[in-house]
């Protein structure tokens, strides 16, 4: 369970999460939708612990994010995390991308490693590109690739930052079903997206967040079908 | 207009001197160059420390490496620190004063490699769990080195070159030092240098190829 209880967060004077309450519980998926600038970004490297926070707490499974004792990198392989960039590492083929961290992280051997990051990448459909490097795969293939490493490290929990809004419109798709795949899978999800018609087909909740405030939370169907704050509204007819 | 006759011949007798003067040569630079990598490595790791009296130390001897004459820095091992007490030879002050040399060229290609290596590399390897040495070693490091070694090579180059300045403070078993002993004796000054100046393009030119065949080797993304 990820609980974020009033939590606050300002870079420079400019306060972009102003007193975050909300709970994700296990096997949901939220996904939480909003403007740029909303904060909806900034939550999510918070709850990793990639961004400290300036008030309030965030709790994974009880442990306290920012908390002075809390093992950091411990906790992270808790908590997978795509962003918007792909983040490949361009001196390491596909496998060993994946390889990486379970190895050097949680100590696997060589051979239990690459079992492993086999099996994650077959299963976004990249198991014919072991020995490729990224630089050569399409944005599509990068990012699928970095699902995969994530993955590698038997996360609980997974976040996904604007994953798709890098990517040329044609290769969204492909991305977007693994997605729903993990979805399906009982993955416990956190996902920041402008795709709406996924968000409302994929998720358990969906947060609308403005201006560093969540402004609304609800079921999808409740959600898009009869919105009630009026920023919501405006939001939901200029996209659609 | 010319009264001068060349004597290539006599020059040319000497060349297996001039050879085995030439792997001298060849080994100071290479020398200096893994001892000028380990330095320059460590000058990095002080600047990235955040540490004010380390990174003032390293950005003060790349200062100094950059912007004072190879020559004086050679000077300095052999002569400067002679005024102390302590007397490295020829051959010790002429590695110390190119090692340090490259250590501060180095130090200064490491930086800008480093420039070119988005902040989010180091974010997604501290994502997955990477404590932040762990990040800089498997996937800052190799990157770095990537990037940065074109202008490594430039510099063995220069090293190369450099080491005919031990001249100046009395070496003389390298190419340099052994030419200028056959120029002593004979005056054959055109022949000799002539022939010490194909050996340092050889030598220069094979390290150029060596090292673009083992980039096409170990790079392959």
């Amino acid at each position: 369970m990820i609980e974020i209880q009033n939590v606050r967060k300002s870079f420079g004077s400019l306060e972009v999460l102003k007193g975050i309450d909300l709970t994700v519980n296990k096997g949901e998926v939220l996904t939480i939708i909003g403007g740029s600038g909303s904060g909806k970004s900034t939550l999510l490297t918070c709850i990793n612990g990639l961004e400290p926070i300036d008030a309030g707490r965030i709790l994974v499974d009880g442990t306290e994010v920012h908390a002075k004792s809390t093992n950091l990198n411990k906790l992270r392989s808790k908590l997978g995390i795509v962003f918007q960039q792909f983040n490949a590492f361009p001196h390491l083929t596909v496998l060993e991308n994946v390889m990486l961290a379970p190895r050097k992280v949680l100590g696997l051997t060589k051979e239990k490693a690459e079992e492993n990051a086999i099996k994650q990448l077959t299963h976004v459909g990249l198991g014919e590109k072991l020995g490729v490097y990224p630089t050569r795969m399409s944005g599509g293939q990068q990012q699928r690739m970095a699902i995969a490493r994530a993955l590698a490290m038997s996360p609980e929990y997974m976040l996904f930052d604007e994953v798709t809004s890098a990517l040329d419109p044609q290769l969204v798709g492909e991305v977007l079903d693994t997605l729903r795949m993990l979805a399906s899978e009982g993955m416990t999800m956190i996902c920041v997206t402008h795709e709406m018609k996924f968000a409302r087909e994929v998720s358990d909740r969906v947060a609308f967040f403005h201006k560093g405030v969540m402004a609304e939370i609800a079921a999808p169907e409740a959600l898009f079908g009869a919105p009630k704050d009026p920023e919501l509204q405006k939001f939901l007819a200029a996209t659609h | 207009m010319f009264s001068y006759t060349f004597h290539w011949n006599q020059a040319l007798k000497a060349l297996p001197q001039m050879l085995d003067g030439a792997l001298v040569t060849l080994q100071v630079a290479l020398l200096s160059m893994v001892i000028g990598l380990a330095l320059a490595l460590a000058l990095t790791a002080c600047r990235l420390s955040g540490n004010r009296i380390l990174g003032g130390f390293a950005t003060a001897w790349v200062e100094i490496a950059r912007n004072t004459p190879a020559l004086f820095q050679i000077y300095m091992a052999h002569f400067g620190l002679g005024n102390f007490g302590i007397h490295l030879s020829p051959y010790t002050a002429l590695l110390a004063g190119i090692a340090f040399n490259n250590a501060g060229y180095l130090a200064e290609n490491f930086r800008g490699a480093l420039k070119a290596i988005p902040d989010t590399q180091t974010r997604a390897g501290r994502s997955l769990g990477m404590t932040p040495v762990q990040a800089f070693r498997y996937i800052v490091l190799p990157q770095m080195l990537r990037i940065a070694f074109l202008p490594v090579t430039n510099q063995m180059v220069w090293a190369i070159l450099m080491t005919s300045l031990g001249v100046t403070v009395g070496m003389n078993t390298d190419l340099a030092g052994i030419t200028q002993e056959l120029n002593a004796r004979s005056f054959r000054t055109f022949e000799f240098f002539a022939i010490a100046a194909v050996i340092y393009y050889l030598i220069a030119k094979a390290v150029t190829l060596g090292a673009r065949l083992l980039a096409a080797r170990m790079f392959r993304y």
